[in-house]
């Protein structure tokens, strides 16, 4: 894009001739074409750019949207939700006055790129969108997958991602309280990097991205703009990786978690003295996003002056400036009134702000650069009206023999030596290890309100000291599921966060996603994501939890070979006194343990196919929403009751996973005994889903057993916290030590 | 009346309100102190809180030491003002020169997080005097630039004069030399250390322990003499 002559709005329409680098800023020719015939003449360069990025895959969803629909069309009656799908992040209403605000994005190809900044401005990114939602951010969680755990690459991608979570959040004085990490060859050179936060707010302070009220006035403050991230969304985000082109390295940006902590302090005290009419946070496309949104979910006229940006680089150009995704950055929509204070907030905090703009009374975004208009469009077109593709999708033709590859047929331990040896090998494995080495990296004491953090089951944050009312969340999502089944593993990815919050004690209100799959252009993959919605979609309408919001993230591929369709599932919770939470650790000898639920022998996409046979086949665990919703209700009783003194989930490792982690966060070991009707290797090993393992003092046994019973959920008793050895009775005991050793040592030998 | 106990906040301070919260929790009343701000309104003992203090940009504490409200915190401190300085405030401490040595990055060149284990060796100073000596504690640790360090002759001294305010117990967690973990100045008002007493004081909270209220209920009762 040449600087000179400057192409101005009268310039394009006297040249209609001039060919533009549409193609080189990742339109498709028929999406060019649409953009001149909205304009009714060739768009400027300044247009081109800000088409281009926000219509790119990243920000437009122009290939999910028709799936994503489903979600609004399918959204259960929640009287919990107070802004939904569309803002910035959704905002549930979690009682007594407070309103929370969450939501869970991908900075996944940034990440492969340059580990470190690329997983430090998602954290950034996601913080920003609660912030400009009115709520003071309160924690963030972390779900990753990674390649081979062996694998050298991993070695040089994990590291500096956690650094750079760690770099970032750490900073920013919020506490990291949940995630996961997943190892598989299939995120080799597509790793996921998901960023999730939490933020909580008064019912009355909830801000949204509009811009209304001519006269008003467009404030940009935070960090100056520079050239950094330029095209990270439409050239990085929305294309699969390939050794032929040259490095992507500069679309990156470049994060300052410190100035990032002045904006959000800078942000609320604004908010406080109520000084703000709209907000939007600078992410994805930069000044292109924030201004075409913001004036088109207001009033919708809107002016600015691109002079007036403070620049990092004073030689960048006005399509640079209006596609830079330089981090740490805000608009705001302040009365003329109130300007003042506003600015004088901003410098108290060391915060650069500037008058950019003005809201006016007509439609058309109109920005001017030297005097000169650079831009003259209907910002909705820019913002809402991009393209929306039906992707054609097939069931791929690998499925039904991947399916009939039947897991349940592998060999199972023959012995009772061979069986602890598997059980030993699976807690060891990197899937099944301890994250310490990961998570200690973390800051998840900051703020004084972490009741819980990993490993439990779900994170626990207190938001009112007087009341102790709390909030939960979960992040799940099981890539070997939804490979054998994309509707079955969604579902499967909600069971289990929804899960994991109520073994905490809290009562599921609302989902987030992060969707991650491959290209769109293939159709298996399309026919995946689409599965994977219509699972997800169906599977929140029978459990009455709305999904408010989430993030898309394609083309997780490199060359033909797509990632695990991979949909993560963020579940929020409630809980009215956070006293009442029920941690995973055991906490007393000569407590009964009890199994909940039906165990079947599931054994597709489990963790000890994986670790013992390196299988994926057959048909995930069957999905029973029904059995879900009822073990919630009676671990929620339960914790609320003080009929539990420690809950865990049964997921992927299955019993002995869940009891050896137990075991090992309590220091205290189990003498367990095979239940009738099961033998020694299902009980042990199979993940069947809407399962959970409770202790209960013996003093609430009877209360415990009568409440299940009127309930109808299935319970065995299945032993007893005791000793420091975890035996399975007439097979075999693996003393904690050892198990200590295989369980916790894995992480920090593979990586450190 | 009870104990009027200032929290400073810088920019990039991270932990100051969970500082005020301790304080209140103790029994005392805790007062925001800005740093553009060089009054301090009256406080009768000033803490520094946890953070990253301008970004730890240069070296942690090393912009914070120059900011107004430190001008009087050092003239004051020199006069007796109970000062406490946690993690990051005890590395603007270091780099006031109100405590000796200094803090490098941690030898495993990790930011590290956890319930570490203490033994408290004085309990004459104005925040240790509830504890009892050589009490064994768990306190959060937190922090990118733990390693204390300092030369030998200010080591020995510090031992000597029974300076060593808190030793790392089982595990060093960031290469500090002697396994220090807080000192004390030579008139005992001034303490600095690197785990977080302020994540310590609420039995469902954080650690789960209430192993750092002492540091506030001590200043407490030595201000108002309860």
């Amino acid at each position: 894009m040449s600087r000179t002559p400057l192409d101005t709005v009268e310039h394009a329409a006297a040249t209609p001739d001039v060919e533009l680098p549409w193609a080189e800023l990742g339109l498709k020719k028929d999406e060019y074409e649409r953009v001149v015939e909205i304009l009714g003449r060739r768009p400027t360069g300044a247009e081109l750019a800000m088409y281009s990025v926000m219509w790119s895959e990243h920000c437009s969803y122009k290939s999910s949207k028709v799936h994503l629909r489903q979600f609004g069309e399918k959204a259960p009656q929640s009287d919990a939700l107070l802004v939904g799908i569309g803002e910035n992040a959704g905002v549930v209403d979690v009682g007594q006055g407070y309103a929370v605000t969450f939501k869970v994005e991908s900075h996944n190809h940034p990440s492969y790129v340059e580990p470190y900044q690329g997983a430090a401005t998602g954290v950034g990114g996601i913080v920003r969108d609660i912030i400009a939602m009115g709520a003071r951010p309160v924690a963030v969680v972390d779900p990753l997958r990674f390649g081979a755990a062996d694998h050298p690459d991993t070695k040089r991608v994990l590291p500096g991602v956690v650094a750079g979570i760690g770099g970032y959040g750490n900073c920013l004085g919020l506490p990291n309280i949940g995630g996961e990490v997943v190892f598989d060859a299939c995120y080799q050179g597509n790793p996921l990097v998901n960023a999730g936060a939490i933020g909580v707010m008064r019912h009355e302070d909830i801000h949204l991205a509009k811009a209304s009220g001519a006269g008003n006035q467009v404030i940009l403050y935070g960090a100056r703009t520079g050239g950094d991230g330029i095209g990270g969304a439409s050239i990085l985000a929305s294309e699969t990786f390939d050794d032929a082109k040259p490095s992507k390295r500069p679309a990156v940006q470049v994060g300052d978690p410190f100035q990032e902590k002045l904006l959000i302090e800078c942000t609320l005290e604004a908010f406080r003295e109520k000084l703000v009419v709209g907000i939007q946070d600078l992410g994805a496309a930069g000044l292109s996003c924030a201004t075409s949104e913001l004036a088109s979910n207001g009033s919708g006229g809107m002016t600015v002056t691109l002079d007036d940006v403070p620049l990092r680089d004073s030689t960048l150009s006005p399509e640079e400036i209006l596609m830079s995704e330089s981090q740490e950055r805000m608009c705001a929509v302040v009365e003329p009134a109130k300007v003042a204070r506003f600015l004088e907030i901003c410098e108290k905090w060391d915060v650069i702000a500037t008058v950019i703009g003005e809201v006016t009374d007509g439609d058309r975004l109109e920005i001017f650069w030297h005097g000169e208009k650079i831009v003259d469009v209907d910002p909705r077109t820019v913002a809402h009206d991009g393209p929306v593709y039906e992707r054609p999708y097939a069931r791929p033709s690998w499925q039904d023999e991947l399916q009939a590859d039947d897991a349940n047929k592998l060999p199972r331990p023959a012995t009772a030596e061979e069986l602890k040896d598997q059980v030993l090998k699976l807690v060891g494995s990197p899937n099944q290890a301890s994250k310490k080495w990961i998570t200690s990296q973390y800051d998840h004491f900051v703020q004084g309100n972490t009741v819980l953090a990993q490993p439990e089951d779900s994170g626990m944050i207190r938001i009112d000291e007087e009341t102790g009312l709390g909030v939960a969340i979960a992040t799940d999502g099981n890539g070997r599921y939804a490979k054998l089944d994309p509707y079955a593993g969604a579902q499967l990815a909600l069971s289990e966060a929804y899960r994991n919050v109520a073994t905490t004690g809290a009562k599921p209100l609302a989902v987030s996603d992060c969707l991650n799959f491959g290209s769109p252009e293939d159709p298996a993959v399309m026919w995946q994501f689409a599965e994977a919605i219509r699972g997800l979609a169906d599977a929140c309408q029978q459990l009455g939890t709305p999904v408010t919001g989430g993030n898309v993230s394609l083309y997780n591929q490199t060359g033909e070979a797509a990632i695990h369709p991979t949909p993560v599932v963020a579940v929020l919770g409630v809980i009215d006194d956070v006293a009442r939470r029920t941690p995973v650790a055991f906490q007393e000898e000569g407590q009964l343990l009890y199994l909940l639920g039906d165990t079947r022998e599931e054994f597709g996409g489990s963790a000890w196919s994986q670790v013992v046979h390196d299988h994926l086949g057959g048909l995930p665990p069957k999905v029973d929403l029904e059995r879900e919703r009822l073990l919630a209700e009676i671990l929620i009783s339960a914790s609320r009751d003080g009929m539990i003194d420690s809950a865990h989930d049964l997921s992927d490792g299955g019993l002995v996973q869940a009891v050896v982690e137990s075991a090992l966060l309590g220091g205290k070991g189990a003498r367990l005994v095979v239940p009738d009707g099961l033998d020694a290797f299902t009980f042990l090993f199979s993940e069947s889903a809407g399962r959970a393992v409770v202790a209960v003092p013996r003093s609430e046994e009877v209360r415990f057993n009568d409440m299940c019973g009127a309930r109808g959920l299935p319970v065995a008793r299945i032993g007893v916290v005791d000793g420091d050895s975890v035996e399975i009775q007439g097979e075999f005991e693996l003393s904690l030590a050892e198990l200590r050793e295989a369980h916790e040592g894995t992480i920090e030998a593979l990586l450190a | 009346m009870t104990a009027r106990i200032g929290v400073v906040t810088f920019p990039g301070s991270l932990d100051d309100r969970d500082t005020q919260r301790a304080i209140r929790l103790a029994g005392a009343e805790p007062v925001a102190l800005w740093h553009k701000d060089k009054d301090l309104h009256q406080v009768d003992a000033v803490v520094l809180p946890g953070g990253f203090s301008y970004g730890d940009y240069l070296r942690a504490g090393a912009i914070s030491r120059f900011s107004p409200v430190m001008e009087t915190v050092i003239e004051q401190a020199k006069a007796g003002l109970p000062v406490l300085g946690i993690c990051n405030g005890f590395q603007v401490l270091t780099e006031a020169h109100l405590l000796p040595g200094g803090m490098l990055g941690n030898d495993h060149l990790h930011f590290i997080c956890r319930d570490q284990k203490l033994r408290v060796e004085n309990t004459s100073s104005a925040w240790t005097t509830d504890y009892s000596a050589g009490q064994e504690i768990h306190i959060p640790l937190k922090n990118m630039d733990g390693r204390y360090v300092a030369d030998e002759y200010t080591l020995d001294k510090l031992e000597a004069e029974g300076r060593v305010a808190f030793r790392y117990v089982d595990f060093n967690p960031n290469g500090s030399l002697r396994d220090i973990a807080g000192i004390t100045n030579e008139a005992g008002n001034v303490v600095g250390l690197m785990p977080h007493p302020e994540h310590a004081v609420e039995p469902l909270i954080g650690s789960g322990r209430t192993d750092g209220l002492p540091f506030f209920t001590s200043i407490l009762k030595k201000l108002v003499g309860a």
